[in-house]
């Protein structure tokens, strides 16, 4: 799932300081399931922009704003209240920001920040994947170090890992310390002892875009 | 005698290092340098350390050659690309720079541009690989070179590791990755570096032990708090407590360590933070 963040309300109200009317839509499917952009939030979105004086044109829902096609008929579906806003404020990620502002022609602005593609452990959101396209899982106890690592180095821990801790600290665990410690209990140490190789960069070349046939 | 020629020596090795100004005054590090002169084999020039910007490491390196003193570039990998390391590691060996130490480097945010991207696109082990290429006349995408380099590689090891385990693991890469010396984190607890000695012994690697000088209790104190994988024993920071001049009773204890580090590894290297001053009084003591 994208792990977003409500933007300062402060921030929203200064670039939507020119837009008097305003339509919201938000996402039922990450944003709502991190309660930063589901039905409740747009609601309630809604009520802080009235009590600063503005309009609310229409407000909206849908899973998933990712999906063009669900997005399309969403607003063609409520074109009238679309047509009478000056602005449509996004409660997503910002790839559903982007896919309204593809469909829309009315300036689009984000309410969320988007933060990672993560999992709740426990109550909290961890990043576990940074989409790199060139997947090592297999070679290293399922803990990824391009992302877990916090200079994603490929060949063991760097001289700031402290007790098994993070130099960035926050308390943030060395993840070579826990491929290591995983592969060691699973007798496959052999794994890491060979030198891994500078990652290809090119994989991960933005934008990425991967069409129907399946090539890149 | 350069550097390289003394590691292949049995000579004991003395390295030292200087640390480049925030700013283009060079006057400090040119001081500190000719102190240095004549007493150590060779100085390390820090690069961005800790992560807090200053003059590049290969300019300073490039001004203590100059003035007559074979310095080890340090390069770390916070904050150049593939191209940029390779760049740099071409202009350094035109410049007559023949040692570098390869680091990952401390990551941004713990230094004073916290907010600037890092880069981190090769690891250090890697980056001895690189070295290794380049020394043998080839770049990292296999084009011939227009000269080769001929660098003498160097690495890091945190003999005092916890847990120690996965760094010896990369200690091991390093050495199958080229490197052909090892200057460590902070050592006190002989003892314990012998233990680290006595595995090391099975590579055909150079160890320099490093030399952190101690200026008084409190700051044995700070290290074991703060810095990962120094470890200054009890009876140390007693010794400093009760002496009435710490940082005379520091230069004693660096002394002595070296000497008794005489009969464990190949060499020391001996890290001042800007009291460089003292170096020459702490080999004295040493009787180097």
């Amino acid at each position: 799932m994208i792990v977003t963040k409500q933007k300062p309300l402060e921030e929203i109200l200064n670039f939507l300081k020119d837009h008097e009317a305003i339509f919201l839509i938000g996402c039922r499917l990450c944003a709502a399931m991190y309660d930063t952009g589901g039905l409740p939030q747009v609601k309630e979105m809604g009520e802080k922009l009235k009590a600063q004086g503005k309009t609310v044109t229409g407000f909206s829902a849908i899973a998933a704003l990712c999906h063009g096609k669900n997005v399309e008929k969403e607003l063609s579906e409520r074109a009238r209240e679309v047509d009478a806003a000056q602005s449509i404020l996004v409660l997503a990620c910002g790839e559903g920001v982007q896919v309204v502002s593809e469909i829309s022609a009315k300036p689009v602005y984000p309410a969320l920040d988007t933060l990672f593609l993560g999992g709740i452990t426990e109550n909290r959101f961890e990043e576990h994947c940074s989409l790199c396209g060139e997947c090592i899982l297999n070679l290293t106890g399922g803990i990824c170090p391009v992302t877990r690592c916090a200079k994603g180095i490929l060949n063991g821990p760097c001289g700031g890992v402290n007790e098994g801790k993070c130099e960035v600290g926050n308390g943030r665990e060395c993840a070579w310390v826990l491929i290591h410690d995983r592969l060691k209990s699973q007798g496959k140490l052999d794994n890491i002892k060979d030198i891994f190789d500078p990652k290809d960069f090119s994989k991960a070349l933005h934008p990425h875009y991967l069409s129907g046939e399946g090539d890149k | 005698m350069k550097f390289r020629d003394i590691l292949n020596s049995e000579e004991f090795v003395i390295t030292a290092e200087v640390g480049p100004p925030k700013g283009t005054d060079v006057h400090e590090m040119l001081h500190a340098a000719d102190l240095l002169k004549g007493r150590v084999s060779a100085v390390n020039v820090t690069d961005n350390q800790s992560s807090v910007m200053r003059l590049s490491s290969l300019a300073a390196c490039h001004l203590l050659k100059e003035r007559g003193l074979d310095p080890i570039f340090q390069l770390t990998c916070r904050d150049r690309n593939r191209l940029a390391l390779q760049s740099d590691l071409l202009g350094a060996a035109a410049l007559g720079i023949e040692n570098v130490l390869a680091l990952a480097g401390d990551h941004p945010v713990v230094g004073d541009h916290p907010s600037s991207k890092a880069v981190f696109d090769l690891d250090s082990v890697q980056l001895l690989k690189v070295i290794h290429l380049l020394n043998s006349g080839k770049d990292m995408s296999g084009n011939e070179l227009v000269g080769p380099t001929n660098f003498c590689p160097g690495a890091t090891v945190t003999p005092g590791a916890i847990p120690l385990e996965p760094q010896l693991l990369k200690f091991e890469k390093k050495v199958k990755a080229g490197a052909i010396f090892f200057q460590t984190q902070a050592v006190y607890d002989l003892e314990k570096f012998r233990e680290f000695m006595d595995y090391a012994r099975q590579f055909r690697v150079k160890i320099l032990a490093g030399i952190l000088l101690l200026k008084s209790a409190g700051m044995a104190r700070y290290l074991n708090k703060k810095v990962p994988g120094i470890f200054v024993p009890k009876n140390l920071i007693d010794e400093l407590e009760k002496a009435s001049d710490s940082s005379q009773k520091g230069i004693e204890i660096a002394a002595r360590q070296i000497q008794e580090l005489q009969e464990i590894c190949d060499g020391a290297h001996i890290m001042a933070i800007g009291a460089e001053e003292k170096v020459p009084k702490i080999l004295d003591a040493a009787e180097l």
